[in-house]
């Protein structure tokens, strides 16, 4: 009998081997993964056959609880219990206590960066950063074991309606849960895609996203399996916990309840006023009462009354929904279908409301909860590479204006909201005075004209700006926003060709040099040696560069390049190829530097000349 | 950059619509970073550059208005970020009529509506001759002016829109 040959875990040695990626939906009140498996999108399950995993953290000196365990204690230790971590991303201290006065947990203040959120849980400094990346390592941990090896990649879901600084937190958490983010998708978009796919629907259609934090209203219009996102609208702090609190708000003025009883039976209250909220759905009268401390109250409710307290918010949905048909130069009666995604959509005037308003019933036969995993875990098999000659293609959107700070504490707008991503502008400055070698360019998000009104993403500082006369200096800023709606900037002194050195100052969340050691020491608590990562990360990317270029010369190189420029090319492969086979990473690092410089030209010309072939072939008829 | 040889289209006011959408779709195919996401770090950084510009050209060609500029400052002059006074004194005048009525008409939404139409008249007019000052190869001075014309126009016509969105909530 032959010997089987068993590779390895975890070494994926052959390059067509199915890659092993997962979508991950990170929300603000249950996160789910999911993958693909035998062309089939589905969420994993836990140990116990729960599919959902409630984002609460419980922090006890020598341990973190995940999920429903966490859930459980909850009330009784609400300071070390963090529920809803989504909402405190990306946000300002200042933001959130004056948005939930009464939150139960211990905020320090950090000095060095007095908007950054630090939470005191269990006698531990903790940021939203490393909560969320708390919850991410348990669904890494869960894929993992359910699939059978180490994950090549993920795609993490955010609201379509986060901003910068939401979504570079989001990052860094899933990096510094040891996830390669594969792309950060957008929740809307992700449930297109599985209910795209599913039904096969071409056309116009609407996502209303509303979950436990955050609303999303997307447009999209889906043609031969391209998902073109129109236009995108929501708010990033309106959600299912919003309709919690105003059930909290009127029980407390039905009852007269203290400021400070408010906030010692906040999390008490909190949780009846969600599962009152839920019932609800079903029934039309909740009768119960609710004991805190020695007190008893009547915390009955009805759907009418809840109904009243609750029709404001949606109304705010229903506000941006038409904005959002607006920007997509479309009316309601030409968006096909109404896809509800989020468990908030379960609530009975949210759906009558978004019904009458695209004047259809919408579409809740899709599972809420987990479709947005499931599309994303689709999207992560194609980009992992499973599936080379998917048709797919999605095209989203910025869903907020870029505009920097001008004189007179104005904005002003470089890319408009809903323009499609990636996209790039530039923007020329001149110095201000003799001899400047410096500039301070301060971004900023949201369609206000005022700089107090909007967003405050990052201030790039540009340095080593050739010394000139004032306004002798043409100073080219490029601001690039890539497909995951991630804002970078460089400069160049035209006059010069002077690449000017940046550096960024984020407004919140963290700053580079603190996830970078973020990171370092999480790697030093874990098993791989950081060195041996390091070395291998290094070979597979030369590899990687290698096996690419050596198709791409086999395919265009003769008739791209001169002799001269294939020698030399080859010899810097050459160089890369020796590099990759010892063990000094920073040796393949330099090595893949020349042969990129090398290749550079040529892959410029590779993608033009695909360019030319494909619309020089093309008939008037095709696509 | 040229964005109509990038799409493949010639270098007129009028563009074929379809044919634009069309290419659009294959260069999506072509140079979406999602396509490159197994490739090295080059790849994708290109693919990100190129179909940033596939985006941005999309984007130009797409509107009547950015089009006539882009076709503008191929021929020599920009006028985007311009903070020229136009020489034209009888538009200039119209100019400062069509603001004063603006101006008197802003909250009565009949008068709004018929503004709207009237605008978006003379857009169309004023396009239809910048169609043939192009193709005829016009003097640049003539052109640039005719651009410059239709810029105030539309952002005229922005303005109308503005007050009307008011009536709307």
């Amino acid at each position: 009998m032959a010997l089987l040959q068993i590779a390895e875990p975890g070494q994926a040695a052959a390059p067509h081997q199915r890659k092993l990626a997962v979508g991950i939906d990170l929300g603000t009140t249950n996160s789910l993964v999911a993958s693909v498996r035998s062309g089939v999108s589905e969420t994993l399950a836990d140990d116990k056959g729960e599919h959902l995993l409630p984002s609460v953290v419980h922090y006890a000196k020598d341990e973190t609880v995940v999920g429903i365990a966490a859930e459980e204690v909850a009330a009784q230790d609400p300071k070390n219990t963090i529920v809803s971590v989504k909402r405190f991303l990306g946000r300002s201290l200042a933001d959130i206590q004056a948005t939930w006065p009464n939150l139960p947990y211990q905020f320090v203040t950090d000095e060095t960066q007095p908007n950054n959120i630090q939470l005191d849980v269990a006698g531990k400094i903790k940021t939203p950063v490393e909560v969320s990346s708390d919850i991410l390592q348990v669904l890494k941990q869960r894929a993992e074991a359910t699939l059978g090896d180490e994950l090549t990649g993920a795609v993490i879901t955010v609201p379509a309606y986060f901003d910068d600084a939401q979504r570079q937190s989001t990052k860094d958490a899933a990096q510094l849960a040891g996830l390669n983010v594969l792309r950060l998708l957008n929740e809307p978009t992700a449930a297109a895609i599985a209910y795209g796919l599913d039904s096969g629907q071409e056309g116009l259609i609407a996502v209303y996203d509303l979950g436990g934090g955050t609303f999303d209203i997307s447009i999209l219009r889906l043609h031969k399996g391209v998902f073109e996102v129109l236009a995108t609208g929501g708010n990033s702090a309106l959600g299912g916990d919003d309709f919690d609190h105003a059930i909290v708000d009127l029980w407390s003025q039905r009852w007269g309840l203290s400021a400070a009883a408010n906030k010692t039976y906040y999390r008490e209250l909190v949780t009846l006023a969600k599962a009152t909220k839920q019932n609800l759905s079903a029934v039309d009268i909740v009768e119960q009462d609710i004991t805190l401390g020695t007190d008893t109250y009547d915390a009955s409710l009805s759907k009418v009354d809840f109904d009243f307290a609750v029709q404001p918010l949606v109304q705010k949905t229903i506000k941006a929904c038409r904005r959002s048909l607006k920007d997509a130069d479309v009316s309601a009666d030409e968006v096909l279908a109404v896809v509800m995604v989020g468990g908030s959509t379960r609530v009975p005037l949210v759906r009558a409301k978004v019904s009458e308003f695209f004047g259809r019933p919408a579409l809740t036969s899709i599972d809420p909860d987990k479709v947005v995993a499931i599309g994303a875990a689709t999207q992560a098999d194609i980009l992992a590479g499973n599936k080379p000659d998917a048709d797919m293609l999605l095209l989203d959107v910025l869903p907020l204006s870029l505009g920097l700070e001008t004189m007179g504490g104005l904005v002003e707008k470089v890319i408009g909201r809903n323009t499609t991503i990636p996209v790039a502008k530039a923007q020329e400055f001149t110095t201000f005075k003799d001899g400047q070698t410096a500039m301070m360019v301060h971004v900023l998000q949201g369609e206000r004209e005022l700089v107090e009104d909007c967003r405050s993403l990052a201030k790039f500082t540009l340095t080593g700006i050739p010394p000139m006369a004032a306004g002798a200096a043409h100073i080219r800023v490029t601001f690039q926003v890539d497909a995951d709606g991630l804002l970078s900037v460089t400069a160049m002194e035209k006059s010069s060709g002077v690449q000017a050195e940046i550096q960024v100052k984020p407004s919140f969340g963290l700053a580079e040099e603190q996830i970078a050691s973020m990171l370092k020491a999480s790697m030093t608590n874990a098993k791989d040696d950081m060195q041996q990562r390091m070395l291998k990360e290094q070979q597979v990317e030369a590899a990687r560069v290698l096996e690419a270029l050596n198709s791409a010369l086999q395919e265009s190189g003769a008739k791209l390049l001169s002799e001269d420029e294939l020698k030399t090319l080859r010899d810097t492969m050459q160089t890369l190829d020796d590099a990759a086979q010892g063990s000094d990473t920073q040796a393949i690092k330099d090595a893949i530097k020349l042969v990129d410089n090398a290749s550079q030209d040529f892959a410029t010309r590779r993608m033009d000349f695909s360019i030319q072939q494909a619309l020089a072939g093309k008939t008037v008829d095709t696509i | 950059m040229n964005f109509f040889t990038l799409f493949d289209l010639p270098e007129t006011l009028d563009v074929d619509k379809a044919k634009l959408s069309a290419t659009y779709q294959v260069l999506q195919q072509l140079t979406h970073p999602d396509k490159f996401s197994t490739g090295s770090d080059q790849e994708k950084r290109i693919a990100l550059q190129k179909n940033s510009q596939v985006n941005d050209g999309y984007s130009v060609l797409k509107a009547p208005l950015a089009r006539a500029q882009h076709l503008l400052s191929l021929r020599g002059v920009d006028i985007k970020d311009e903070q020229h006074t136009m020489q034209d004194t009888t538009f200039l005048m119209q100019q400062m009529e069509w603001r004063e009525e603006l101006e008197d008409a802003q909250n009565d939404e009949d008068a709004l509506w018929q503004f709207h139409i009237d605008v978006t008249k003379t857009i169309q007019s004023e396009y239809s001759q910048l169609t043939d000052l192009f193709d005829a190869h016009a003097d640049i001075n003539i052109l640039a002016n005719a651009v410059r014309k239709l810029t105030f126009m539309y952002k005229f016509q922005e303005q109308v829109q503005q007050h009307l969105d008011k009536f709307e909530d």
